[in-house]
């Protein structure tokens, strides 16, 4: 065991018999090497009889083995008959449990190789197609499950609802607070960078304000949810999927629907709006905080000014849209969870996906209203 | 190899183990020689699979030492710990096969991490593997295709990858139906006794213990520590000790 790597000598003519005599050390850490050398020597010296000695083989691993049957195998292809002289018993319990023919079966089925390109992009599109009717499936499936509880609102697990508000809700405040604190800090620096050249520093207040309540807080909390709570409810439906709780759901009669997605929707059909509107709030201070310290502004008049620049149809319709963005996020949240198959990895991709559909979703359903919105109000 | 070999490699001194101020063992010490199958048993919550993470080097001790092949693994810098962890094969409990690749890319996977072999190399050794564990052909599975019993011998397959001096086991038998187990226990002595590696196991299967084990330590939840150790047999017929008494003929307390 203290020598390291292997030595090997080769007695005998061409065409005569041969003998290769080993010694040392035939392990995994000189695989390459040991087996290059024993490969040719079949083919070189063409020998009528091969023996290989192993009286001086100190230790031997399956890897060393390995090349001694490979040996065999190549001996064998070139009909020269191989002994194998003084192999101790270890070394023999060893050989022998390597089946030499197992070696050459082929596997049971090919190895996946990347298919050409028209036949990924149909299997792009089928899988697409497959994906919006699994989503269309489970918009109906959530749908039922929601008038269900309406109309017996006694079956909803409130515990949980109020459980998953805390955790998309009070727990994500701080969160959106800031960064939309920081929205209106820098929506108000930059614009009044502009207004300060027209002496228009009070059109801040309403620049502010209807940007932020009519578009930005509905879809900056939204997103901001989508990250927080809509990843957390992929990873956790996908992970009791996993670890088979939704068949034990199943099994016990319970509609996962019901039992898993209800509760998270109807949390954030409550907080998502509730954020939204503190997010405003904060986006406003912001803007107030430029107004005083940067523009000579006097905190009643940026607020009176913010109060004229926005009516109360505004107001409703970003509270409307934050209910839809937060059935969106939850929805496509809980559905990518019970999309997963697999273990980790799919776990993992449900989690990227209900992040990135919810995210693309809020955008496509945020260009519908504003252009709705447009029409209703001309 | 025989048991009469009697060259300790693994060695647990006065071992405590602690999460936070919950002591699970006090004062355990052991011995492991070369080449033999060596148990573990207890009840539930004995503290046994503390002890095998504690032996492969996943948790620290609180105190005492483990020393494997002469080096103490509490105390070793990381390179030597890489080291030693490439002499030690693992097969866990859920079989911890990696369900993103195919069988031959789990086995591949120390090889090409840890060797320059080149590919068709690798594909070679993983061939052998996976025929040494009776899973020849099935290169090309999934880990999710595979039967309970076949997921084991594939975990068994990428543990022996690099022909480990050592190979520990953590409930080996969970969830396999009587002969699915009893051809694990085949393989695992032939392994054991053709390749000459140690083996730990930790497990509370009576059957396998009795005819793989050769030598047994018994933990227990109250003592914190070994209760009993000998053979199987020995302790089967000649322990005086209810607790081992109960745990061999399968009584309740």
């Amino acid at each position: 065991m203290e020598t390291t790597g292997y030595r090997l000598s080769v007695e005998g003519k061409t065409g005569e018999e041969a003998t290769i005599r080993l010694a040392g050390r035939l392990s995994l850490d000189d695989l390459e090497p040991l087996m290059a050398d024993l490969q040719a020597i079949p083919g070189r010296l063409m020998p009528r009889r091969l023996s290989v000695d192993l009286a001086g083989v100190e230790y031997l691993d399956s890897a060393g083995a390995l090349v001694l049957i490979e040996l065999q195998n190549r001996a064998r292809a070139l009909s020269i008959p191989v002994d194998l002289l003084n192999v101790s018993e270890k070394d023999h319990g060893l050989l022998s449990l390597i089946d030499p023919e197992l070696l050459q079966r082929p596997p049971l089925r090919p190895e996946i190789v990347q298919s050409p390109i028209l036949e990924t992009m149909g299997e792009l599109a089928r899988r697409q197609f497959r994906d919006f009717q699994e989503i269309m499936s489970f918009v109906g499936e959530l749908i039922t499950a929601l008038v269900y509880c309406l109309a017996h609102p006694r079956v909803v697990r409130w515990a949980d609802v109020m459980f998953y508000m805390k955790r998309a809700g009070a727990d994500g405040l701080p969160i959106v607070a800031l960064i939309s604190l920081l929205l209106g800090l820098i929506m108000a620096f930059m614009s009044s960078l502009q207004l300060k050249q027209f002496g228009a520093n009070i059109y801040v207040a309403n620049l502010v304000t209807i940007a932020m309540v009519r578009e930005l807080g509905p879809i900056m909390t939204a997103i901001i949810v989508a990250g927080r709570s809509g990843s957390a409810f992929a990873a956790e439906i996908g992970t009791m999927i996993v670890n088979d709780e939704v068949n034990a759901l199943l099994t016990m009669g319970f509609d996962p629907t019901r039992f898993l997605a209800v509760p998270k929707v109807l949390a954030t059909m409550v907080v998502v709006p509730i954020l939204t509107v503190y997010a405003d709030l904060f986006a406003i201070l912001g803007g107030l905080i430029v107004g005083v310290t940067g523009l000579d502004l006097t905190a009643f008049t940026y607020i009176q000014q913010t109060k004229s620049s926005i009516s109360i149809f505004d107001f409703v319709t970003s509270l409307i849209k934050a209910i839809v963005f937060a059935v969106l996020i939850s929805g496509i949240g809980c559905q990518r969870g019970f999309q997963v198959r697999g273990g980790a990895e799919g776990v993992g991709m449900s989690t990227t996906s209900a992040v990135v559909s919810a995210i693309f979703l809020i955008v496509v359903f945020d260009s519908a209203f504003a252009i709705m919105l447009y029409y209703v109000r001309h | 190899m025989s048991p009469s070999d009697t060259e300790p490699v693994i060695i647990v001194e006065n071992l405590t183990a602690r999460y936070g101020d919950v002591t699970i063992l006090k004062d355990v010490s052991f011995e492991v020689y070369r080449g033999e199958r060596f148990m573990i048993l207890g009840g539930s919550g004995c503290g046994k699979s503390t002890l095998l993470k504690h032996m492969i080097g996943l948790l620290k001790p609180y105190a005492g030492r483990v020393i494997i092949n002469g080096i103490d693994i509490c105390r070793a810098d990381e390179e030597t710990l890489q080291a030693v962890r490439k002499q030690i094969g693992v097969l866990f409990q859920a079989d911890a096969l990696f369900g993103s690749m195919s069988l031959s890319q789990n086995v591949a996977l120390p090889l090409t991490e840890y060797t320059d072999l080149p590919s068709d190399l690798i594909r070679e050794i993983v061939r052998m593997k996976l025929g040494l564990v009776d899973l020849s052909g099935f290169d090309n599975h999934m880990p999710a295709e595979l039967s309970g019993g076949m997921r084991k011998r594939a975990g068994l397959a990428r543990a022996m990858a690099l022909d480990p001096m050592f190979l520990f086991f953590d409930e080996p038998w969970a969830g396999l139906d009587p002969v699915t187990a009893a051809e694990l226990d085949i393989l695992i002595r032939s392994i054991n006794e053709g390749i000459g590696t140690t083996m730990v196991f930790v497990t509370q299967e009576l059957a396998s213990i009795l005819t793989l084990a050769q030598r047994v330590i018994m933990l227990h939840k109250e003592a914190k520590g070994i209760i009993a150790r000998g053979t199987p047999g020995e302790l089967r017929e000649k322990s005086t000790d209810s607790r081992v008494l109960n745990f061999f003929n399968r009584h309740a307390m």
